[in-house]
């Protein structure tokens, strides 16, 4: 559990996305089995132990430490776990060595409702303060110290120089401590058996077409539609919905899962039923309404019926035994045009081929795609197999030109990691009227990319030579400089005193010629909604 | 654990005891002396504890302090004139029957504790301190007293400071398992970074040490005044790879300013009681956490009382509820002062 306590604290206070890397991948590769495989499974948010809540902890400190004093703790450190591991008094007796993370794990796993309240502390009084706050961010299965599941995937992959691609598709067919998994990636045995497993695939990813022209005879364009990219899959007798980054989100969308007649492995947008995208028939609603419906771990059935989700089914991996990824992508779409046939149409169909003469005539299409808020155009090489990750040549997306608007800048923030000394991210507003007569600033978005390194300095000299007011890492400046922000949509938002929120701001040209007064109004970003 | 001080007799018979010192907004005021304790705005006559911002002011028409305050005043505020020195263990008679004496308070260079007495009554006003051997400044002396007037900065249970050593080896590890960088150390100018630099001495570590400009003159102050710090350089005077694997000391304000870009591959560490919060850490981007205070942390403050054993207790500034709690809990006298203008220092 030391290792584990100090690899946390480390990584608490670590910034560099490199170093957290080298971080983990060292313990992997230092500590034994079972003890890295539960650790990694603690990374992932893979551990859950119902009798530990945060409740749970707050019981067992008041019956050690004065409530009057345990809640003015508690306020000062805004965290349970670590204001207990702090608080916890020494034992009066020596309590016995500190558990090992396997050990840790099996008691956790052994406790009831009951027997967490004299066994929990028994715990902690092997402990010192960071094994504490360690075992309780593992027991309440909470670690929030800002490793994504990716992240320690990836290292892990780095820890034994394997493919991070070959990781994620064992990773969701293992359970910990993903003894199959060290198996393969640090002692060489035979990779882990998944073929009737429901496990993730990692998806095929496509590079931005920037000025390329290509030609039709080579490629074939699709929609790229504006919901969320998916992995459907059913093997053995079970089915899940992957997200992108291979969380698996079947609980957000238990309509999809019993649907598919045999096993398979496709990719797809995930939509919801409108009028908004496609036309009014079998149409897909904007993104703002997939949005209800993301992030749940249990669905009401108004939900379900207000937002019924489908699936747009771009690609088919495996299906009924045979592995297609290989394959053309042309054998791949004749198989997906025959196989969607037999899914039900309520809820699977399939994203149509753009019929074009040549990439002009494309070009033209796409440039009337606004209106039906698509997000652009993918071009797929006809004779590209299946394969993980970008791989150059072989898909691109061609998203339609953004949208544009002049905005002021009003607010600065530090950035993180490189850029922590640097004014980095930046808040800006429109007019909410005419700006000669008295109109005020509201702020519509924020970004922290688009510009140079080179532009960077000059902004950070700007913010500094400009600034009103300071609340912590937050400027506020003169409101003397104009953004030209470039974004993908805008939408209505009460989260936001405009009332709108734009997706994918970026700054798109830093107009140092022009007058504030000349920035764009609120009213002209609220015509481009398009709810 | 005492319970109470018993009131002893001769309070009885005085119709309202302690009436002479008062707690004001913006000071402690002894009233038939006519001066004022660590005040907030400028007096015609101040006592001060010790020469840190809240508490030591400029201004003033007469301050009473330790020459080694009187001198970190004098380089902050130009405070030369009416500058009346009292030294250790010096009993001074102010007007109106009240002598004042002036005792260490172990926080940093020349901190005293005040100890006032008037018509048999004593009243001790420790400013900060703390209660952990600090080689920049002599220890905290305990003096019985009816009412005890003190700080709680760090008054919550969960602030137990670690061993000094402890903090320091962390420091040290840090710059051998990285020599091609520089470990930036995070330190209040007077007092905490003065400290950090003898002790890394202590610890056997007499390589140069690199000091942002704001650091200089306080160090050569405390210097002048007989705390050797070793080999003190200036960033400003060094190239980036002159500092690589070696210690640079600046004020927290700057560790995360641009200025820190001058610096070969820094790590980022402060020394501060509030590092003992995870959060605290991360919100300024420390990468290394040091949990270094010139307070003292709960269990010195609470032992610290009972072993003063006073009538009352009064808490002028930090955490007073937890503290006033724990006086609760143990059948103890305390009461908070609403004084103004203190702050929690980046301690
Ligand atoms: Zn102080």
């Amino acid at each position: 559990m030391e290792k584990f306590a100090a690899l946390i604290d480390a990584l608490v206070y670590t910034r560099s996305r490199n170093e957290k890397l080298r971080l983990i991948a060292d313990y992997l590769r230092a500590t034994p089995d079972p003890d890295r495989g539960w650790a990694l499974a603690a990374l992932t948010d893979g551990l859950d132990f119902p009798a530990v809540k945060s409740s749970t902890i707050r019981t067992i400190l008041m019956e050690r430490v004065d409530p009057v004093l345990w809640t003015l703790s508690r306020d000062f450190v805004g965290d349970t776990a670590e204001t207990a591991s702090l608080l916890w008094p020494a034992p009066l007796a020596p309590a016995g060595p500190p558990p090992t993370v396997s050990e840790a794990v099996a008691l956790l796993g052994a406790m009831t409702r009951k027997s967490v309240l004299t066994e929990l502390p028994a715990m902690l009084d092997r402990l010192d303060p960071s094994g504490r706050y360690a075992l309780l961010k593992l027991a309440t299965g909470a670690m929030r110290i800002g490793i994504s599941s990716r992240l320690a995937k990836v290292a892990f992959a780095q820890a034994f120089a394997v493919s991070v691609e070959e990781v994620e598709e064992y990773w969701h067919c293992l359970a910990p401590p993903y003894a199959e998994l060290f198996a393969w990636a640090a002692a060489g045995a035979p990779p882990p058996d998944i073929a009737n497993l429901p496990t993730f695939r990692p998806f095929m990813l496509a590079h931005p077409l920037e000025e390329l022209e290509v030609d039709l005879a080579d490629y074939a364009a699709e929609w790229k539609w504006d919901g969320i990219r998916v992995q459907l899959v059913r093997a053995g007798d079970q089915s899940r919905v992957y997200s992108r980054s291979g969380d698996d989100i079947s609980a957000s969308f238990p309509e999809l899962l019993d649907l598919l007649p045999f096993p398979a492995v496709f990719d797809g947008e995930l939509l919801v039923r409108g009028s908004h995208q496609g036309g009014e028939e079998g149409g897909a609603a904007s993104f703002n309404a997939l949005q209800q419906r993301l992030g749940r771990k249990t669905v009401s059935k108004a939900m379900l019926a207000d937002y019924p989700a489908f699936v747009r089914l771009y690609d088919v991996l495996l299906a009924e035994g045979e592995d297609l990824r290989a394959a053309p992508w042309t054998t791949r779409r004749a198989r997906l045009e025959q196989l969607v046939t037999r899914l039900p149409a309520s809820h699977f169909d399939l994203s149509q081929v753009i019929a074009a003469g040549s990439f002009t005539e494309l070009a033209e299409i796409r440039g009337r795609t606004r209106d039906e808020a698509i997000e652009g155009v993918m071009l797929k090489r006809r004779d590209s197999p299946y394969v993980a990750g970008r791989r150059t040549g072989l898909w691109y997306k061609w998203k339609r030109d953004p949208l544009l608007i002049d905005c002021v800048l009003m607010y600065a923030q530090r950035g993180s990691g490189k850029r922590s000394s640097f004014y980095s991210d930046y808040t800006f507003g429109c007019w909410n009227g005419d700006p000669d007569a008295g109109a005020e600033l509201l702020p519509v978005g924020k970004a922290y990319s688009g510009f140079t390194d080179e532009e960077l300095k000059k902004l950070d000299r700007h913010v500094r030579r400009h600034t009103v007011n300071r609340f912590g890492p937050v400027r506020e400046t003169d409101r003397s400089l104009v953004f030209e922000v470039a974004f993908d949509s805008v939408h209505a938002s009460k989260r936001h005193k405009s009332g709108l929120a734009m997706r994918f701001p970026r700054i798109h040209r830093i107009r140092w010629d022009k007058p504030v007064h000349e920035a764009d109004r609120i009213s002209a970003l609220a015509a481009l909604v398009q709810d | 654990m005492g319970g109470t001080n018993a009131l002893s007799p001769r309070y009885r018979a005085v119709s309202a005891p302690f009436s002479w010192i008062r707690a004001e907004p913006h000071g402690i005021h002894v009233v038939p002396a006519d001066c004022w304790v660590d005040p907030s705005r400028p007096v015609d006559r101040a006592l001060v504890t010790h020469g840190h911002a809240d508490h030591a002011r400029g201004g003033h028409g007469q301050t009473v302090a330790t020459p080694e305050t009187l001198a970190i005043m004098d380089l902050r505020y130009n405070t030369r004139e009416g500058a009346l020195p009292a030294q250790y263990g010096e009993t001074l008679a102010l007007a109106g029957g009240v002598t004042a004496s002036f005792i260490p308070a172990g926080h940093v260079l020349g901190s005293a504790q005040i100890l006032l007495e008037h018509a048999g009554e004593r009243v001790v006003i420790t400013g900060d301190y703390k209660r952990r051997p600090d080689p920049t400044c002599p220890p905290f002396e305990v003096t019985p007293c009816d009412i005890f007037i003190t700080e709680a900065t760090f008054g919550l249970p969960l602030f137990t400071h670690p061993p000094i050593e402890q903090e320091i080896g962390k420091l040290l590890q840090a710059l051998a398992d990285h020599p091609d960088a520089c470990v930036l150390v995070g330190a209040y100018a007077l007092g905490k970074a003065q400290r950090v630099i003898a002790e890394l001495r202590a610890a056997g570590h007499h390589q140069p040490i690199y000091l942002h400009g704001a650091m200089e003159r306080m160090c050569r102050l405390y210097e002048e005044l007989g705390v050797p710090l070793g080999d003190l350089r200036l960033v400003a005077d060094a190239t980036k790879d002159q500092m690589r694997g070696h210690v640079v000391v600046c004020p927290p304000s700057a560790l995360n300013d641009r200025w820190s870009r001058r610096l070969p591959d820094p790590i980022t560490a402060m020394a501060s009681g509030w590092m003992r919060v995870r959060q605290r850490a991360r919100q300024r981007n420390v990468e290394l956490p040091l949990i270094i205070s010139d307070h003292a942390d709960w269990g010195e403050l609470t032992a610290t009382v009972e072993e003063v054993n006073p009538y009352e207790t009064w808490i002028t500034h930090g955490r007073e509820e937890a503290l006033l709690r724990w006086h609760e809990l143990h059948q103890r006298r305390a009461r908070a002062l609403a004084l103004v203008g203190y702050e929690d220092e980046d301690d």
